[in-house]
């Protein structure tokens, strides 16, 4: 009885010596494979151009029903995506998401991708609700078929479309 | 006035299921001399939003009722609104511990509607993960079922392990818990690059953390004192119950769907069927722990077969079932009508059923399915393996002290959302 006793409290005693294998959370990340689904971007191309002409599939395919897609007509003189449409209004209900990716394998032109960021909190619902502003990524920020952190890695569960401008 | 004959009396059937009412009722009218105990929803040892009304002589369970709904969410009844490609989040979330095996008898079922055939590589991906999903559960089953009797270290030893599951999980999938990996015709994606070095540096320390697990407990006095002959649920009475997976291998039989009823290519895996032969608490452990070592058996064959089929598609190319690759789709008028033919209205199955068993981590778990023809399922019902093993749960806790309810709820292995779906 002793001698099992005694066996366990080996083992335990091992662990003293070992470098424990916990992350100091908030200090320390711990780092994400590069298909994590955290929050979404919606991406632009090289020349600045957004890439979303608003067509709405990630919409159908969101199994929440957290996007919604208003599209409207680019003004020819001052478009804001190739083509004829864009999306006036994009909003993603953060509350409502549930990081699926849905709409990332939906999306014809690879504009909403789930990013790295994880860290999601609000005060109120109001601020769960991102919009377009929030969403899309600064105008130097483009990038051609595949977005730069990808390229690198060079791994992608659905390969990009191939797009001409 | 005439006397009231009293009904007659059935022979009595054991195997019967109390209701909270037929405790509480007697017990508040006051013609009984026992304690009416409410053990949940909110005990740390129910393992979720599980409620038991426990009828109590002493510290003597004379009676006890399991009281369910706690954690309803609807999920059958949200899938009919669903097509059937968005209903795989869904299946998620019922069995939190065990998302992938959801995940797989859902899609196995609207497949078997669609008739579609799933390409070799895809197949085997879903053997070996969801065997590695089997170890994740069984650790977190483990490392409970030891914490409810005192035994933390174990807890933490589990947890470390089963993390590095979620891990490759992660990398295939992009999400630890909620993976939805597995959709119909396929997989969602293909397997990384670095799935098998990464599957393989797992294999290669869970049989020693499995040793180490067992240094802990196999031989210890305590674990042995709280588990042996408790909670015996026997090979009659589990097949009363209609008892499935480990706790009716614990019982002596040796029923696993992967082998009796194989599907999604089981039927090429050389593995064993551990059983053992009271049915007590202490059975089911060991049961659970050698399925561990039989799945990372399973994981390496799997590997093997992956590594002999080389690279190939990983899902359907059945064009109506699946979507096409993006890289089609700016060149093929087709392909883009495809792709947005599926994301938007879906595929629509024959009219129909169909039933498929999965041998989940907890038991037979089944997706019966009616299609109409429409795009969303007409009716979706799942055989969960948690609400069916907890009506044993009466039957093994009567006559026993209430410490080994705990114990006893421990070994069973339920999951709160699978219960109540
Ligand atoms: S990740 Fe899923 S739930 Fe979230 S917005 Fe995209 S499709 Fe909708
Ligand atoms: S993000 Fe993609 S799918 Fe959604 S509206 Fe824009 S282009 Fe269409």
């Amino acid at each position: 009885m002793l001698g099992e006793i005694v066996k366990g409290l080996r083992t335990t005693f091992k662990y003293l010596f070992k470098k424990p294998v916990t992350v100091q959370y908030p200090e320390v990340k711990r780092p994400v494979r590069e298909r994590f689904r955290g929050r979404h971007e919606l991406k632009r191309f090289e020349n600045g151009m957004e890439r979303c002409i608003g067509c709405a599939l990630c919409a159908a395919a969101c199994p929440a029903d957290a996007i919604l897609v208003i599209p409207g007509e680019n003004d020819p003189a001052h478009p804001n995506s190739p083509g004829e449409r864009y999306a006036a209004t994009y909003e993603i209900n953060m509350l409502r998401c549930i990081f699926c990716g849905y709409c990332e394998d939906a999306c014809p032109t690879n504009a909403i991708v789930l990013e790295h960021q994880y860290e999601l909190a609000y005060y109120d619902r109001k601020s769960a609700i991102y919009t377009k502003e929030m969403l899309l990524v600064p105008p130097d920020k483009g990038h051609g078929e595949i977005p730069p952190i990808l390229q690198e890695l060079n791994r992608r569960p659905s390969p990009p479309a191939q797009i001409d401008l | 006035m005439t006397a009231v004959a009293d009904p007659p009396t059935v022979a009595a059937y054991p195997y019967t299921v109390p209701s909270p009412q037929e405790i509480t009722r007697p017990a508040l009218a006051g013609g009984r001399d026992t304690m009416v105990l409410n053990m949940g929803p909110h005990h740390p040892s129910t393992h979720g939003v599980l409620r038991l009304v426990v009828e109590l002589d002493g510290e003597t369970v004379v009676n006890v009722a399991p009281d369910i709904g706690f954690l309803h969410t609807g999920v059958e009844k949200t899938m009919e609104s669903k097509t059937y490609q968005k209903a795989v989040v869904l299946t998620d979330r019922m069995d939190y511990l065990a998302p992938l095996s959801n995940n797989l008898s859902y899609v196995l079922a609207v497949e078997k509607l669609l008739s579609c055939v799933v390409p070799p590589r895809a197949q085997i991906a879903r053997v070996v993960l969801t065997e590695l999903q089997r170890i994740a559960s069984h650790l977190v089953w483990l490392g409970s079922h030891a914490l409810d009797l005192s035994a933390m270290s174990v807890f933490l030893y589990a947890f470390r392990e089963r993390e590095q599951i979620l891990d490759i999980f992660e990398l295939v999938s992009g999400a630890r818990l909620m993976t939805s990996y597995f959709r119909v015709g396929g997989l969602a994606y293909d397997l990384p690059d670095d799935f098998t070095p990464t599957v393989e540096a797992f294999l290669d320390i869970m049989p020693g953390a499995a040793d180490e697990y067992e240094a802990l407990l196999s031989g210890n006095p305590v674990w042995l004192e709280r588990t042996v002959d408790v909670g015996v649920i026997d090979a009659d009475a589990a097949i009363a119950f209609g008892v499935s997976g480990p706790m009716l291998r614990a019982a002596g039989i040796p029923w696993d769907l992967r082998k009796d009823m194989p599907y999604s290519s089981y039927e090429l895996f050389d593995f064993d069927i551990p059983i053992a032969k009271k049915g007590d608490i202490y059975d089911r452990y060991l049961v659970r722990m050698a399925e561990i070592r039989e799945s990372v058996k399973i994981c390496r064959q799997g590997l093997q077969r992956l590594k002999d089929l080389g690279p190939g598609p990983f899902t359907t190319t059945d064009r109506k079932i699946s979507p096409p690759p993006k890289t089609e789709i700016t060149h093929s008028m087709e392909s883009l009508i495809h792709h947005f033919k599926l994301w938007t209205e879906g595929f629509k199955p024959p009219i129909g059923d169909a039933y498929v068993g999965i041998e989940s981590p907890r038991g037979e778990l089944g997706t019966y399915i009616v299609s109409d023809g429409s795009p969303k399922p007409y009716r979706v019902h799942f055989r969960a393996p948690s609400f069916v093993n907890l009506q044993a749960l009466p039957h093994a806790a009567k006559g026993r002290l209430m410490a080994d309810l705990v114990a006893l709820i421990a070994s069973m292995d339920p999951v709160l959302g699978d219960v109540d779906r």
